[in-house]
């Protein structure tokens, strides 16, 4: 899968810690941005919609669109806003939560 | 509550030359902004840049530094992570309240500057809402805070942003597999009147020639005229289809990476009633303004792209004369003293701007976005379509209030960012008038989400720091 990963990462390599994302362990660099670090890590999808349960990741990555949603502790985020940090426990929004 | 002469809201360019300026003439000064450091999109993470990404970025960008280190030497209190979400003028003042960290705070000022800057003009095309499609701004954050490239990308739209971004990606070593244009040779010829006006931005111009010579040296594919724009992909971004000439061509891809310019980013000032005026040669709406900045409600003043697009280096000087008029509101500088100081940068606002009307008309948003097929979502959040808008339009919906009504456009957690000029654009075509006499969304506080938790921790008596 790493030969596939959609992004180059240019920086250093940065000391990893340890999250969840649905309940599998994923290590990430510490204190970079959420978003981009899921990106890097080949996390495409970062919820399905409440409405057609349609896939959705990054967008605008600066705050505004909304689109990178992601429960963190069971609080629903901007992962664009947010930093990396140890213990985090990420779940993707299911979508379709009313019917 | 703590009260200041000025709180700034943004700390890109615009906010962080007004608030140097202003700390400078004396005022006390608070910067509110979201980011974890000064430097707004443009300038993002531009004192974190180190050498290598510094040289993929290129000078314009690192020159953005010399705006972050002049603030934080001027001593003024700039607030990171601090969200505002809302605004509220009354007759000795106006009250701002934030959340940061999740507790909420409010302050007071005098006077208030927004430099809110701008967003991606929504790019409402088949498949835009598939991981893997983002915004060209988007490519570049994360290559500006993040280092990151994507690897197989297609670049898709129309504006210098595009050439920028490209020739950032080719000195990454990871160019792009193909930049196809909507803008045509058509509009390039139609532009050509505003060039020899435009000549004083020679300097920009010649750097966008630059751009052009670097693609062509690295052998970046280059697609001009395209129409119909439609990302392909069931759970992700797979390729990028399109027409050009009579041919339908399609470019396997895992990222595209969407522009057709920016827009003032206008959510505070249009929750704060301001006036607006449509700005036909950019498509968009722009709060209207005095020579210095200063809006329909006086007190409260607007610098940089928030105001119109001008560009970074324009929005610094938008910055300085609002700072300066301030300054002389507040009784710190006489007129003669303002005057002499707003001398230097109105000079360099005009250069700047001079090279726009050649730009906006060479790098017009494609027909495709402006007017989208029926099917195509053009709300992100409620996944509402265009021929739902147009069907609403048909049963006497008579503005863009009431299309939220019909069917909850523009009521997601984006609050109509991405979605407010096309339900304008989409209306106006319908009722065959124009987008000013069909208005924009009414936008409320909060303007970024908030939770009850954040409200009730709110403590009047002190800000946090």
């Amino acid at each position: 899968m790493n030969a596939a990963l959609p992004f180059r990462d240019l920086s250093p390599a940065a000391p990893r810690v340890r999250v969840t994302l649905d309940g599998a362990p994923l290590d990430l660099p510490d204190g970079a941005n959420l978003a981009a670090a899921l990106l890097a890590a080949g996390v495409g999808s970062f919820r399905a919609t409440p409405l057609s349960g349609a896939p959705r990741g990054p967008f605008c990555m600066m705050g505004a669109c909304f689109d990178c949603l992601i429960e963190v502790g069971g609080v629903t985020r901007q992962a664009c806003m947010m930093q990396v940090s140890a213990g985090l426990a990420l779940t993707r929004p299911k979508g379709r939560v009313s019917e | 509550m703590r009260m200041v002469d000025l709180i700034v809201i943004g700390a890109g360019p615009a906010g962080m030359a007004a608030a140097t300026e202003a700390a400078g003439l004396g005022l006390s000064v608070t910067v509110l902004d979201e980011q974890t450091a000064a430097g707004g999109q443009i300038y993002r993470a531009v004192t974190g840049a180190g050498a290598q990404r510094g040289a993929v970025l290129g000078q314009d960008y690192l020159d953005g530094a010399d705006l972050a280190r002049a603030m934080q030497a001027s001593g003024l209190q700039h607030l990171t992570g601090a969200v505002v979400w809302n605004i509220e003028p009354d007759a000795d003042g106006i009250t701002v309240t934030w959340s940061q960290d999740g507790h909420a705070a409010q302050m007071r000022a005098a006077r208030l500057i927004l430099a809110t800057g701008a967003l991606e003009r929504p790019v409402p095309i088949p498949g835009w809402t598939l991981p893997g499609v983002m915004t060209a701004g988007a490519g570049q954050i994360l290559l500006k805070a993040s280092g990151l490239v994507a690897e197989r990308a297609v670049l898709a739209g129309s504006g210098p942003l595009l050439y920028l971004l490209a020739a950032q990606m080719v000195r990454a070593g990871t160019p792009p597999l193909a930049l196809v244009e909507t803008q045509s040779l058509r509009d390039t010829i139609r532009a050509l009147p505003h060039l020899a006006r435009g000549l004083r931005g020679w300097r920009t111009l010649l750097k966008g020639l630059g751009l052009l010579a670097e693609l062509r040296r690295a052998g970046v594919r280059r697609i001009s005229g395209a129409r119909d724009l439609a990302v392909e992909g069931q759970d992700r971004a797979t390729a990028l289809g399109f027409a050009v000439g009579g041919a339908t061509q399609r470019i396997a891809c895992d990222t595209v990476l969407l522009h057709q310019g920016v827009v003032p980013n206008t959510q505070a000032s249009r929750a704060l009633r301001l006036d607006h005026d449509w700005l036909a040669a950019q498509q968009c709406f722009a709060p209207r303004l005095d020579a210095w900045g200063e809006t329909s409600q006086p007190g409260i003043f607007v610098a940089g792209d928030g105001a119109g697009i001008a560009g970074a280096l324009a929005a610094a000087e938008a910055g300085r004369l609002a700072a300066c008029q301030v300054a002389h509101q507040l009784g710190r500088i006489d007129a003669g003293k303002r005057d002499a100081r707003a001398r230097a940068p109105a000079a360099r606002l005009g250069a700047e701007r001079a090279l726009r009307p050649f730009l906006d008309a060479a790098y017009p948003p494609a027909a495709q976005v402006l007017s989208p097929a029926d099917d195509t979502i053009i709300c992100r959040c409620e996944e509402v379509t265009a021929g739902q808008v147009r069907g609403w339009a048909r049963l006497g919906c008579s503005g863009p209030n009431q299309t939220k009504a019909f069917g909850r456009v523009g009521m997601g957690p984006c609050q109509g960012r991405y979605c407010g000029l096309s339900v304008t654009a989409l209306l106006a075509e319908a009722q065959g008038i124009d987008p000013a006499d069909v208005g924009a969304y009414r936008i409320r506080a909060p303007l970024k989400p908030v939770t009850l938790g954040e409200v009730a921790s709110l403590d009047l008596a002190e800000p946090a720091e």
